[in-house]
């Protein structure tokens, strides 16, 4: 019934050292068309690691990583700034543009890469800021936003370079219990809109709720993988489960 | 009793009789606004690209600056101004005008020129200030860029744009902003250290100020008056470089006032 899964993205092998520690060790996934896959797992477990690999922000040591079955391995330095716009990434922290407003923090990647005129730019950029509900926030500075604003902001100026996986590296992480829910919201939209995604987040209620495989990661290995309901039923017994029990204690979600 | 040089009708004569030398006393400030103009241009363009190297580019280039800004520190002006005029000059008078004569000129201009092409000092005096200036300059900026957070950096080449993208577009336009009000105190620094360049034949507010002073021997009022002229022009550009820092500042940063505790 459904149709031939089509890999958009794909990780082999991946293994990265930092410092003389082994940071990722022989990582592997792939990620269908319109699929979201949710990484967990305890800090320093290797899911930043892995996510800037991906996205070769970190060189990884050996492995490769397959855009729609192109090698990033093989690809020259120019051609990886073309394969790092074609994959949108989500920090923890944010990391817009101090000194630009919301809707320049947007565009000026649509200029200076797409090579977009300024005013197609800004259009372009006012649509994704309306995609995210910040339509009104578009002349606010970084520091005039709120946290959950400010990372509805970083997901629109992703967006906007029309990439093929988004990859989020604990988006909610850095923000107040009550601005949690506005960026889950617009990563929930996009996960319904089909857009392909790999997120690695603690936020294990929102994970169950919209992904069909969690990924545990722990000392830079993939240790298991499953369907949510599987893998963290409480009779699994499994290392995820173990890891959402102590989550939920301390946390209480 | 009293000299005549520190009486009121004294200074009223002085004042007269240097008069109709204004005219070529100011021109002297003008002199050196264009000569502090220029080398703060060189020592910006150079700063920026060399604060660049420092903090986004390879090792070896980082390694270059540390020697440029250590020479650049350790020697003074004064014998970097000798060295270069006396000295180095020379030199490239002597390659311009051998280039001038060679077989490339001949091919590219049709004939060999017999040029004596002249390193005047205020030439001389602009490259040694603004040679001085990069250097001092370029930390300035490399302070500045590694107080943005390299996640921003990070961001920019996520989106696609190559390391030198990002560094044009995202951590210069704010380390610049940051980097007013240290670059106000290289100016006034630089405008004072302009009047070395006196030594070299760069005609000056230091060097029409002292003709003045000999010729008239009224020393007191004509020294008195260029250390005003310096201070004027310190005030005038440090006043303006605090508008340009109020007026470039990014809404909601830098606003905080440490009033309360």
């Amino acid at each position: 019934m459904n149709a031939p899964a089509q890999p958009v993205l794909e990780v082999r092998n991946l293994s990265k050292s930092l410092g003389g520690k082994l940071i990722l060790d022989d990582v592997s996934l792939t990620l269908n068309k319109g699929e979201l896959k949710v990484l967990i797992g305890p800090s320093g477990g290797g899911k930043s690691t892995l996510l800037q690999c991906v996205h070769y922000l970190h060189r990884p040591d050996r492995g490769d990583v397959f855009l729609e079955g192109r090698s990033a391995a093989e690809m020259g330095r120019r051609n990886i700034c073309a394969f790092r716009q074609e994959i949108g990434m989500i920090f923890q922290d944010f990391n817009l543009f101090d000194h630009l407003d919301a809707e320049n923090n947007v565009a000026i990647a649509l200029r200076k890469v797409k090579g977009l005129a300024k005013a197609a730019a800004l259009a372009r950029a006012r649509a994704e800021l309306d995609r995210v509900g910040l339509a009104d926030k578009a002349d606010l500075f970084p520091a005039q936003l709120s946290g959950g604003q400010k990372q509805r902001v970083s997901i629109a100026r992703a967006l906007a370079m029309d990439p093929k996986v988004m990859l989020l590296d604990e988006p909610t992480s850095a923000l107040d219990p009550d601005l949690i829910g506005e960026v889950l919201n617009v990563v929930a939209d996009l996960a319904r809109g089909g857009m392909t995604m790999l997120m690695a987040t603690h936020q294990i209620g929102f994970a169950r709720r919209l992904t069909r495989e969690i990924i545990f990661m722990e000392n830079g290995r993939i240790i298991e993988t499953g369907r949510p309901d599987d893998l963290l039923a409480p009779a699994s017994e499994s290392r995820a489960a173990a890891f959402c029990a102590k989550l939920t204690e301390l946390l209480g979600h | 009793m009293s000299s005549a040089s520190f009486s009121l009708s004294g200074l009223l004569s002085s004042f007269s009789e240097a008069w109709p030398t204004i005219g070529y006393l100011l021109g002297g400030a003008g002199t050196t606004c264009i000569l502090i103009l220029a080398a703060m241009l060189i020592g910006l363009v150079m700063g920026t690209v060399m604060a660049s190297g420092q903090v986004y580019g390879p090792p070896w280039a980082g390694r270059l600056v540390d020697l440029y800004v250590w020479f650049f520190r350790g020697v003074p002006i004064l014998v970097l101004m000798f060295l270069f005029h006396f000295g180095l000059a020379g030199l490239l008078e002597t390659a311009a005008a051998d280039l001038a004569r060679s077989d490339l000129a001949a091919r590219l201009f049709g004939a060999r020129l017999n040029l004596r092409p002249r390193v005047s000092p205020f030439v001389s005096a602009v490259a040694v200030l603004g040679l001085c200036s990069a250097a001092y300059q370029s930390q300035i900026f490399r302070g500045a860029m590694q107080s943005i957070p390299v996640g921003q950096f990070r961001a920019a080449l996520a989106l696609g744009m190559s390391r030198r993208q990002a560094v044009a577009a995202v951590i210069l336009p704010q380390a610049l902003r940051l980097s007013i009000p240290a670059w106000s105190n290289e100016y006034s620094i630089l405008l004072k250290d302009s009047a070395i360049a006196y030594v070299v034949g760069v005609s000056e507010i230091m060097s029409r100020f002292k003709a003045v002073a000999s010729a008239t021997h009224r020393y007191l009022l004509l020294y008195v008056l260029a250390g005003l002229l310096y201070y004027l022009l310190t005030a005038i550009g440090v006043r303006l470089l605090d508008r340009l820092r109020r007026r470039v500042r990014t809404p909601g940063l830098g606003e905080s006032d440490a009033t309360g505790y």
